[in-house]
């Protein structure tokens, strides 16, 4: 188990994250859906970028706090574009 | 071994131009994801081969050291790979997809 703020924490730590938004997916504080909308996410691919992402996270990926990730990566820019 | 297991993978991913592999069969699908991304592959009428990892534990081993990916399913186009099924949903909901799979079947 993790709480939202401990994914929030360990990702600032990891990248420059401008938004963070976590969605418990079960309930069961293990399945996570996290939107991560990053500048260092600029000129990657998706496969880079949710890397980026799991790599951040290795140990509470590692130790089952978390066990499971949906991710969705975004560059600033094509957050900007979704809300509008 | 290994190396077996890697030419073999690398020969299905680059003599299909869509190659998923997944869990279970794309009729019958042995999980959530695996079967979500059958059904976007789908949707685009195109064909593609697929390998069960369930079948072969040497596969299923191999295919996340091949890809240093941690998770199936995993989709390769064109010989190159794409995601599992959290990115091809992303990329099919952008509009992303559709182009990936052109170049793959035009080249």
């Amino acid at each position: 188990m993790i709480t939202p703020n401990e994914i929030k924490e360990t990702l600032s730590k990891a990248l420059p994250v401008s938004v963070i938004e976590t969605q418990d997916l079960t309930g069961g504080g293990d399945h996570w859906q996290v939107i991560i909308v990053s500048p260092a996410f600029e000129g990657k691919g998706l496969v880079e970028q949710h890397r980026m992402v799991n790599e951040a996270l290795k140990a509470e990926i590692g130790d089952q706090r978390i066990h499971a990730l949906a991710l969705r990566t975004f560059t600033p820019a094509q957050w900007e574009k979704l809300g509008s | 071994m290994a190396d077996d297991i890697f030419t073999k993978i690398d020969e299905k991913v680059k003599n299909n131009k869509v190659m998923l592999y997944m869990k279970g069969t794309p009729d019958f699908p042995q999980c959530g994801f695996s079967a979500h991304t059958v059904e976007i592959l789908r949707s685009y009428g195109i064909p593609f081969a697929s390998e069960d990892v369930l079948a072969d534990p040497a596969i299923r081993e191999g295919i996340k050291r091949y890809s240093n990916w941690p998770t199936i399913p995993q989709i390769y186009i064109g010989g190159k790979f794409v995601g599992g099924c959290d990115i091809v949903h992303e990329l099919h909901e952008r509009g992303e997809l559709e182009p990936l799979l052109k170049t793959a079947f035009s080249g």
